[in-house]
């Protein structure tokens, strides 16, 4: 096969080009559409109750909320996207756009697909200048009907919201009575509020049965595809897996987007963590003065013997690199949760990115590798979070588990969590009072007695046998300070053993090969969604592709051959450098030339268009179906890609 | 440096406490400090102190830093679990031990330049969030392994070995602690055993975190005339305003003390610290009046030294909030909480998931 082997590096985000502005055929249980409005409006819980109308429709749903760093004022959106295919990834082709805020009411407009709709507030005229005569406008007066029948600016507010659910439930052909009944939950001890928010929902449903020819041809129906699932965000299932975990200690400073999951911890941690007699905590929750000291009450409560964890993101990695050092030299079993957004520096706080995968697996200076795990969703990070633990103690290692901000804190359906009551921790080599008492030499910390790289430890407090200092400073296998070169590199090099070993204990890969597979689709954590809907699209223009998600580093050994066993390989990760691909060409022997780069790191979370569109700046990617026929009479194979 | 090891033979005529331990089953390895380090007179002095209050070494968590201060846990309780961490991050490490296991006894053994430089931060929130640990400043205003650098505790006009004058103006500790609300704030000097002794045995008592700075003169870099922190300069404007004497929980206030200058402070554990000597006009329990009399004396060209202020033990819960108060934690250490006690199990998740429909 040709294959273009230079780097496509992928910065932007316009949705592909369109063919024609026909008004789309009836598509049922497959749209997306974005709201956009203004952030501290409470336009979250309004697109909240849409999110969780469509779920209870059983129709797997996405909620993708891509928000300002800001508290008040700025421009906000909520990307709704219902696939009866489970193909909810971000997708930049918009059905409709409830466009709620004039200040970008252009970027709006715009972003429509050719046929769609704009929904917009018609109390004020819209601006001529943004007519567009390829999509259907749909003006509702929600600010009169707000004034007329609301009273305080505040609920005005708030109701205006409330107001276009309602409507959408009407073009959508959303069920009724399922939004009513999210709202009488809701608002269950609060009449008063629930009557104007019941209110709301009609005033803006019967306008659009009145004005519109509703549903529209692109519409839901219900269906029967959520039925053993739940809508969860990963850093509140990641949070969720600590509890499960055991996990007693959490030090953390604040940073968007990881707060979130210290926030549900805590949540829980009051739910099911008290002393039910006393109230007081089984756990503590400390909140630190930056990022240094964070990742130090981990390391110093995970040495006491506790099952310790923080919460970060990039910048607060950076922060946490000395420490991290010390934890994989002085072997300190720790949790890091690294939700990466975009970097370097400050970088974009509120968008995502896959921008920290290279730093996390040799974080710190001197020679360090750490063991990092990839989940690809919220059903992954809270499995994947009880799993850090484990491999934490048993390789008494630093784990890092990168999640991204599009995992962290946007609604996914997932299958029901499940817990199995007979799992016990995997403490690791912890040596007893009993055993310590018993022992008859000396207890010598750094020792590899069992010939796997892993030595025992020993916890404070526990048997005046099992004492040492633990130092960052050079050590010899016994624990004592050392700045001679043997036994320095006799501890460095069983540690570096120790890591190589754990390679097949870690998640291994998500493979899934088809027949007559050409090419591979080689991907990391969050991108998941996008390339599995690129693999079906690929499959419908008649070109098959084995696909693999990496899931952990070290390297499992199930990837090498993956890799072997493909001509071409491409690599499709959301960073400007292709991290993911460095770290294959350096930890395998898979030849360079046989991965092949394929990028988006705009901010936004991967699409398959994204995709579809770097795969066609290398190869032939096929015809849609619909389209073969032009194809067959000579169209550009490279189809709509840039 | 010294290279001889020493003797594991104990001579069987050292005294023994009721645990039955010598003051030797409290010691550490050899120091290889410089010789007449004021750091190891402080180290002879924690050995001392925790010999004295019978504390079993293995209920220990000693902690340090970098630097000449961070070496120097090694050096005592053998049979302690220690952590020499990173540089100016001792606090953090301490904190999250302390979380974790809260019955472990912590002492943090950091330095000048550990704490007011490069661990300025870590310092001042270990007091505020008030963790039961001592925290020991061994203070010689230099930085000694990297050969003589003024650290931030350094005086205006005091000189470095190669005659640079120092211009920026010193980071006190004491007051800092002072101002950030420690609960119990000390100043010694590595030569006053005497003083120092009950003073590390109140301050492994006090509930809450205890600051004591210990005046350590670097004898290799900072024992020079002009250096605020030589054996000489601080012998000559010592001034021991505060005689302290730790008392334990079952014991009378020795007689041999006039009553009359007396006062006495109850702590927490029953203990008591009996101020002997204190100037009229002092009152070691009153924080801004502590304050201000010591920026007095220092005024004066003085080093005040003394158990200069301690917090009584509160009257009521609210004022008794040290971290584990504050977090509002359980009794017993976290890490003995069995896993079945800590994991809600399948039934609860399964019902919790309801509100993810």
């Amino acid at each position: 096969m040709a294959v273009d082997n230079r780097l496509s590096a992928i910065g932007g985000d316009a949705p592909p080009a369109s063919t024609n502005g026909e008004r789309p055929a009836a598509r049922v249980n497959d749209l997306a559409f974005k709201i956009g409005t203004v952030n501290g409006t409470g336009s979250a819980s309004a697109n909240g109750l849409l999110r969780s109308a469509i779920f209870r429709m059983g129709i797997p749903v996405s909620g993708k909320n891509l928000f300002p760093s800001n508290i008040q004022g700025l421009p906000t959106w909520y990307e709704i996207r219902a696939n009866a295919d489970g193909h909810t990834a971000r997708t930049a082709r918009f059905d409709m756009v409830v466009a709620m805020n004039p200040a970008t009411y252009q970027r709006d407009v715009k972003e429509v697909t050719p046929g769609g709709w704009v929904m917009y507030d018609s109390t004020w005229p819209l601006p001529r200048e943004l007519d567009r005569d390829d999509v259907t406008f749909l003006g509702i007066p929600l600010a009169k009907m707000t004034v007329d029948n609301f009273k305080g600016s505040r609920v005005r507010i708030l109701m205006k919201n409330i107001c276009y659910v309602g409507a959408l439930a009407a073009l959508l052909k959303m069920d009724i009575e399922i939004v009513r009944g999210l709202l009488n939950e809701t608002f269950a001890a609060k009449a008063k509020l629930l009557d104007a928010n019941q209110l709301a929902i009609s005033l803006g449903y019967e306008y659009a049965l009145e004005h519109f020819e509703c549903p529209l041809p692109v519409h839901l129906e219900t269906m029967d595809g959520n039925r053993d699932s739940i809508v969860i965000d990963g850093n509140t299932a990641a949070a969720l897996g600590c509890v499960y975990a055991g996990a007693t200690v959490a030090a953390w400073y604040p940073i968007t987007p990881s707060t979130s999951l210290v926030d549900a911890f805590t949540g829980f941690c009051h739910q099911f963590r008290k002393d039910p007699e006393t109230g007081r905590h089984r756990f503590a929750i400390i909140q630190a003065e930056d990022e240094l000291a964070a990742a130090g009450m981990v390391i110093g409560a995970a040495w006491a013997g506790a099952r310790a964890f923080t919460s970060t993101s990039g910048a607060g990695l950076s922060l946490m690199s000395e420490f991290i050092g010390l934890a994989y030299y002085a072997e300190v079993p720790s949790v890091f949760f690294d939700v990466q957004r975009v970097g370097p520096s400050t970088g974009m706080p509120t968008r995502t990115q896959q921008g920290d995968i290279q730093f996390a697996a040799y974080a710190s200076h001197g020679d360090t590798r750490h063991i990092v795990i990839f989940p690809a969703n919220p059903h992954e990070c809270f499995e994947m979070a009880v799993e850090a633990f484990d491999l934490a103690e048993r390789f008494q290692t630093p784990v890092f588990v990168l999640t991204d901000l599009d995992i962290g804190m946007n609604d996914w359906v997932i299958p029901k969590l499940e817990w199995d009551d007979s799992y016990r921790p995997d403490r690791g080599k912890v040596l007893t009072a009993e055993e310590l008492e018993a022992a008859t030499g000396p207890f010598h910390r750094y020792l590899d007695v069992d010939g796997d790289g892993i030595p025992w430890r020993t916890l404070p407090g526990v048997h005046p046998n099992g004492a040492y200092l633990t130092r960052g400073s050079g050590h010899d296998r016994f624990g004592n300070y050392t700045e001679d070169s043997e036994p320095y590199a006799d501890v460095l090099a069983r540690v570096g053993r120790k890591i190589d070993g754990a390679a097949p204990h870690l998640p291994a890969p998500e493979i899934r090969l088809r027949d007559g597979a050409t090419i591979g689709l080689v991907t990391i954590g969050g991108c998941r969604g996008a390339v599995l809907e690129a693999v079906d699209e690929l499959a419908e223009r008649g070109v098959e592709a084995d696909y693999m998600r990496v899931r952990a580093f070290p390297f499992h050994p199930d990837v090498e051959p993956f890799l072997a066993a493909h001509e071409v390989n491409f690599v499709i990760e959301q960073n400007r450098d292709g991290q993911l691909r460095k770290l294959l060409i350096a930890e395998t022997d898979a030849e360079k030339d046989a991965l092949v780069s394929i990028r988006y790191y705009g901010g936004y979370p991967m699409s398959c268009h994204h995709v579809m569109d770097g795969l066609a700046s290398h190869i032939d990617i096929g015809t849609p179906p619909g389209s073969r026929e032009s194809a067959a009479l000579g169209a550009a194979p490279h189809g709509a890609a840039q | 440096m010294s290279y001889i090891k020493k003797p594991r033979v104990h001579h069987p005529g050292l005294t023994r406490n009721r645990l039955g331990l010598t003051r030797r089953d409290y010691e550490g390895t050899m120091s290889t400090l410089c010789a007449g380090c004021g750091h190891d007179s402080i180290t002879a002095a924690i050995i001392e102190a925790f010999w004295e209050l019978e504390i079993a070494p293995h209920e220990v968590a000693k902690t340090s830093g970098i630097g000449c201060s961070g070496k120097t846990p090694t050096y005592f309780l053998k049979e302690a679990h220690g952590f020499n961490g990173v540089h100016g991050r001792m606090p953090s490490i301490t904190t999250g031990a302390h979380a974790a296991n809260r019955e472990l006894v912590c002492i943090g053994v950091s330095g000048d330049g550990d704490s007011l430089s490069i661990g300025m931060g870590q310092f001042a929130h270990v007091v505020r969030r008030n963790v039961d640990m001592l925290y020991i400043i061994e203070n010689n205003g230099v930085y000694g392994l990297t050969k003589g650098q003024f650290s931030a505790s350094a005086d205006v006009g005091s000189t470095a070995k190669r005659g640079q004058v120092n211009r920026e103006h010193p980071i006190d500790s004491v007051l800092l602690g002072l101002n950030l609300g420690a609960g119990f704030v000390a100043r010694s000097f590595s030569g006053d055993k005497e003083q120092l002794v009950p003073i590390i045995k109140a301050g492994l008592r006090h509930r809450g975190f205890a600051l004591i700075d210990v005046i350590s003169p670097c004898v290799t870099f900072n024992d020079h005339r002009g250096s605020t922190k030589s054996y000489q300069y601080t012998r000559d404007n010592y001034n021991q305003l505060v005689y302290a004497d730790f008392v334990p929980p079952a014991e009378e206030i020795a007689t041999s003390i006039e009553a009359g200058d007396m006062r006495s402070v109850q702590m927490h554990d029953g203990s008591r610290i009996a101020f002997r000597k204190v100037p009229e006009d002092y009152d070691p329990t009153d924080r801004d009046q502590v304050y201000s009399y010591i920026r007095g004396r220092q005024r004066a060209g003085e080093v005040a030294t003394g158990l200069l202020y301690v917090e009584p033990a509160p009257r009521n819960a609210v004022d008794a909030v040290d971290f584990h108060g504050i977090q509002g934690t359980v009794d017993e250490p976290l890490t003995t909480y069995p896993f079945e006690e800590l994991c809600p199990g399948a039934e609860k998740l399964e019902k919790l998931q309801k509100r993810f429909q």
